[in-house]
């Protein structure tokens, strides 16, 4: 049990203090906007681990949660009115509410059949985002209004690494929290199997159910969170492959490891940056990378590393 | 009545890429367990390649013999390379592998080719045929002619032939494929290469019609897998049905309901089939063992 605190302990001092630190080494504003894409991205990833990772459920179709967050905080106050810190509320509401109802019956399925339900779910959300134009400015997207909390105007690209960085920490700090409590131990049984789970009393259904609920609002939130930075969103944030970058992240770094999602994050959204030195063989370096990790790191990059530094202290 | 014929046949048109590529998903699924996400890839190749090596002046048929012999190339690199030595890696991490496969191919298109559409002329000219009013594209009868081809071959290769036997036994139990004597390993490159051939066929069939471009891949294999999941994942009847169905669903939600919402229909009753059942229409139902 110490060992556990303490590694919860380390993941979050870990963070804080990268968080803390980086701002003193950037050149420019630019890596402030990179890092702060990083942290939104992340929030997301921890989500999506707490449904993959550690309750075992495979999502293909997250991002329309992510597109939830953000169309609701640029139509809540461009077309209804509504403040844009109630906008956020009500699109992590909205997230939660569909999450639920749609969870029932699609949780039912498993893996493949989970998949492409989740993933036909994906594609139908971010449907009605390209063709609601309207509402949504369809496939060209819409400005988003800045963030204004008690008459202070949340812009600028330091501001907003603070807040994506606090948030993230936030959200971090929750999710190491749960694996702690009968909830995440239930839905550590659920991953291991689903059968011997119910069996010893886990009531299943209820508890993806939970799970896929709070991986929801925490991509609806990150979608709120990069609606607001960029003051402007498209479709392209609740597409399929906006849904499979985070997959990839969450898998990338280590299913399972909380750490892992964030580290997945930093490397699927920084190294097409440093790619781009390479120009149009970007996508190729990008390919073949993903590629060599997962082979020399199967279970992730955070897990490879660390049973690599374990068996190093050992010998 | 000619409008329904009309939608049916692009329905069916549609549909039989869709099952081609779902037969693809199937074949290297039922031999390795892998899901496939760099399938799509296959059918750009296929169109890609003849489209090139058509405009360097080689004869369409040798054209398209040279797509499919890279395509198959390429399938039986991304098996030796990528998919052999993560060998007992999870189910998901194999996933990943594939469409860091798929962003590769991509890229690499988009570098050896460029990023424009490009045509192939129709194999036997473009006047549409009348079939009780409605105007048929005679492409049309190639790409279904074509698919049942395939599906006729892969079935006569399956079960008539001691290596298509062999790649059942591997389906059905891996393991004891192996304790019989069945290299497995040749049989996961043989899935992986004629899985390639298959999409590389259905991409050469369809580009006279459709287009094609680097890009294509990941829509078709959204597509293909979601014609397999609905037929039944593993079950090659099933991805051929699955596929057709779908293909059928697009061109009569278009035609009758709304076209911007075509790919709406397709998944809503994805999603309606899954709930009802939740294997699939052909799946089997698979016990957990604890």
């Amino acid at each position: 049990m110490r060992v556990l605190a303490n590694q919860r302990f380390l993941t979050l001092a870990i963070l804080a203090v990268v968080i803390a630190v980086l701002p003193f080494v950037f050149p420019s504003s630019y890596y402030f906007r990179v890092a702060s894409l990083v942290w939104v991205s992340a929030l997301a990833a921890v989500g999506l681990n707490i449904l993959m990772g550690q309750a075992g459920q495979v999502s293909l179709g997250h991002a329309a949660f992510f597109g939830i967050g953000a169309y609701a905080v640029a139509i809540g106050p461009a077309h209804l009115g509504i403040p844009s810190w109630a906008a956020l509320l009500i699109g992590a509401l909205l997230s939660a509410v569909l999450a639920y109802l749609v969870g029932r019956p699609i949780l039912r399925l498993k893996g493949h059949y989970l998949a492409i339900a989740t993933l036909g779910l994906g594609v139908l959300v971010a449907l009605v985002i390209t063709t609601e134009s309207s509402w949504t400015g369809g496939p060209d997207g819409m400005p988003v209004e800045r963030l204004t909390l008690f008459g202070w105007r949340v812009s600028g690209s330091s501001t907003w690494y603070w807040v994506t960085g606090g948030l993230l920490l936030v959200g971090t700090w929750i999710a190491l929290n749960l694996d702690e409590t009968p909830t995440g131990r239930a839905f550590r049984a659920l991953h291991d199997s689903e059968v011997a789970a119910q069996v010893v009393g886990v009531d299943v259904a209820r508890f993806k159910l939970q799970a896929f609920v709070i991986a929801a609002v925490y991509a609806s939130l990150a979608g709120s969170a990069l609606a607001f930075m960029n003051g402007f969103i498209n479709p392209d944030q609740a597409g399929f492959l906006h849904s499979v970058e985070l997959v990839t992240m969450v898998v990338l770094g280590g299913l399972g490891s909380v750490l892992g999602s964030i580290v997945g994050a930093a490397v699927l959204i920084t190294l097409p940056q440093a790619l781009t030195v390479f120009q149009e063989y970007e996508h190729l370096l990008l390919g073949l990378i993903i590629i060599v990790a997962m082979i020399f790191m199967r279970n992730g990059i955070v897990p490879s590393l660390s049973s690599l530094l374990v068996r190093k202290a050992r010998s | 009545m000619a409008e329904f014929l009309q939608f049916l046949f692009s329905g069916l048109t549609v549909g039989a890429v869709y099952a081609l590529v779902a037969l693809g998903f199937t074949l290297i699924y039922n031999a390795s367990g892998v899901v496939n996400f760099a399938q799509g890839e296959f059918v750009m190749l296929g169109g890609m390649v003849t489209v090139f090596a058509a405009a360097a002046g080689i004869p369409l048929l040798l054209a398209a013999l040279i797509a499919i012999a890279a395509a198959v190339a390429i399938g039986l690199l991304l098996h030796r390379l990528a998919i052999e030595p993560a060998r007992g890696a999870s189910a998901v991490t194999l996933i990943i592998i594939t469409i860091g496969a798929s962003i590769l191919l991509r890229g690499l298109a988009a570098i050896v080719f460029d990023k424009q559409f490009h045509k192939l002329p129709a194999f036997t000219g473009d006047t549409p045929i009348d079939i009780m009013g409605a105007a048929v594209q005679p492409q049309s009868f190639w790409v279904l002619g074509g698919t049942a081809v395939v599906v006729l071959a892969l079935y006569v290769f399956l079960e008539h032939t001691i290596t298509g036997k062999a790649v059942l036994a591997t389906a059905a139990n891996r393991l004891a494929a192996r304790l019989v004597g069945i290299n497995t390993t040749t049989i996961m490159a043989l899935a992986f290469g004629g899985s390639a051939a298959i999409g590389a066929i259905a991409g050469i069939l369809v580009t006279p019609i459709t287009l094609t471009s680097y890009d294509v891949g990941t829509l078709l294999a959204l597509k293909g897998f979601a014609a397999a999941m609905l037929g039944g994942m593993g079950n090659p009847v099933g991805a051929v049905v699955g596929g057709l169905l779908l293909g059928l669903l697009e061109a009569f939600g278009a035609g009758y309901l709304s076209s911007t919402y075509k790919d709406a229909f397709a998944f809503l009753v994805i999603l309606i089939v899954l709930f009802a059942a939740p294997q699939g229409l052909f799946g089997r139902r698979v016990v957990e063992r604890v």
